[in-house]
C-alpha cells in the first residue's frame, strides 16, 4: 500500500479546508476550532501532508482569464510510444507550460497522449508556445492539435463529500 | 487590479506560511499590514480573480480517483450537458474547448473505483460518448500564472 496514512482528522481536515482557508488573521485557528483539534496539531499535520505530496501547496489560485490570459491551449500531440516518457519530460520542462501529463489514446477518434497546456495573454504568444514544442519534437511530432477553451463552464477545489468514512 | 494587488497574487502563489499569524507575515514582506491584505484578499476573491486561497490537494495522493474526460458535445444541446455535466459534485473543473471534442472535464472522487460510475451516469443521461483520458504520468504541473 502506498497511499500514506489518512486517518479522519486529516479526513475532517480537508473537508474544513476544501473550499479554502478563512480569510481571518489565525485562519488555523479558526479551522482547528473546526476539526476539534488544537492549533498545534493541525498545523503539524498539514506540514505533514505538504511534506508527503498530499497537499501540492498552500496558497492563492488566481483565474487565470481574470489576470488577462485569455489564450489557454491544450496542446496534444501523438509521439512514439516507446519516447514518450523522455519527450514529457522535455516537453513540461519548458517554462511555460504549466501542466505536462501522458493520457491513453482513442484511435481513431484521438491519436494524442502527451498533453502540454500553454497560456498567454493574446493568441500569437500561446501560438508561438506551440512552434516551440513543436520544435523540440521534431520528428517526434506525428501529427498535434492546439485546443482553445473558450469558457470555464465550472471551476472548483477538490471536493470529499461530508458523509461517511473512507 | 493594481500593481499592489498583482503583487499580493504573485507573492501567494509562492506558498503561504505554516503559522499562528500566516496574513501578518504576508503583509510585512509586502510592506502593508495584515487588515489591508486581508480586505484585499477578500475582494479578490468575491470578484473571482482569486478562484481558491487556501491548501492544493492532490487527489490522488489522498487516495482519490481522479480523470480527465472529453464529449462532442452538439452545440443546440451544449448547456443543458454542461448543466448536466456540472451537476455532479464530482465534476471539479469543466472547459468548453474549439474543437470537435468540446467539453472537457475533470472528475475527482473520494475512491479510484467512484469515478467510472460518474463517467457512465453522464453517458447514459447525455446519450453521447464519454472519452475517458486518465493521467498514465505526470511530467509538470507549476500552477504558476504571473499576475
Amino acid at each position: 500500500m502506498t497511499t500514506p496514512p489518512f486517518d479522519e482528522i486529516d479526513r475532517r481536515i480537508v473537508l474544513a479546508t476544501q473550499e479554502g482557508l478563512p480569510l481571518v488573521p489565525a485562519p488555523y485557528a479558526e479551522v482547528a476550532r473546526q476539526v476539534g483539534i488544537d492549533e498545534a496539531e493541525l498545523l503539524e499535520r498539514l506540514r505533514r501532508m505538504q511534506g508527503d505530496g498530499r497537499i501540492r501547496r498552500i496558497g492563492a489560485v488566481p483565474n487565470h482569464y481574470a489576470l488577462g490570459y485569455r489564450f489557454n491551449g491544450m496542446t496534444v500531440w501523438d509521439v512514439p510510444d516507446a519516447r514518450a516518457r523522455a519527450l514529457g519530460r522535455a516537453v513540461g520542462a519548458l517554462p511555460f507550460v504549466s501542466h505536462c501529463y501522458l493520457r491513453p489514446r482513442h484511435p481513431p477518434d484521438w491519436p494524442y497522449t502527451l498533453f502540454a497546456m500553454v497560456h498567454g495573454r493574446d493568441r500569437d504568444t500561446a501560438l508561438a508556445h506551440v512552434e516551440a514544442i513543436a520544435r523540440l519534437l521534431g520528428a517526434d511530432d506525428l501529427g498535434h492539435q492546439v485546443l482553445f477553451s473558450s469558457r470555464i463552464l465550472k471551476k472548483t477545489g477538490l471536493r470529499l463529500s461530508g458523509g461517511h468514512g473512507a | 487590479m493594481d500593481d499592489l494587488d498583482r503583487r499580493i497574487i504573485n507573492t501567494l502563489q509562492e506558498g503561504f506560511p505554516l503559522t499562528a499569524r500566516p496574513f501578518a507575515a504576508v503583509a510585512a514582506g509586502l510592506g502593508l499590514d495584515e487588515a489591508d491584505l486581508l480586505a484585499r484578499l477578500r475582494r479578490l476573491r468575491a470578484d473571482n480573480v482569486l478562484t481558491r486561497f487556501g491548501p492544493l490537494f492532490n487527489a490522488e495522493a489522498l487516495g482519490g480517483g481522479l480523470t480527465l474526460a472529453a464529449m462532442a458535445v452538439p452545440q443546440e444541446r451544449f448547456a443543458a450537458v454542461a448543466d448536466l455535466v456540472n451537476a455532479h459534485p464530482e465534476v471539479a473543473h469543466n472547459y468548453a474547448r474549439e474543437h470537435r471534442l468540446n467539453m472537457w472535464f475533470v472528475v475527482a472522487t473520494e475512491r479510484p473505483e467512484q469515478v467510472r460510475p460518474v463517467l457512465e451516469a453522464i453517458a447514459a443521461d447525455s446519450g453521447l460518448p464519454v472519452y475517458d483520458m486518465p493521467k498514465l504520468e505526470e511530467f509538470s504541473l507549476s500552477l504558476r500564472f504571473e499576475a
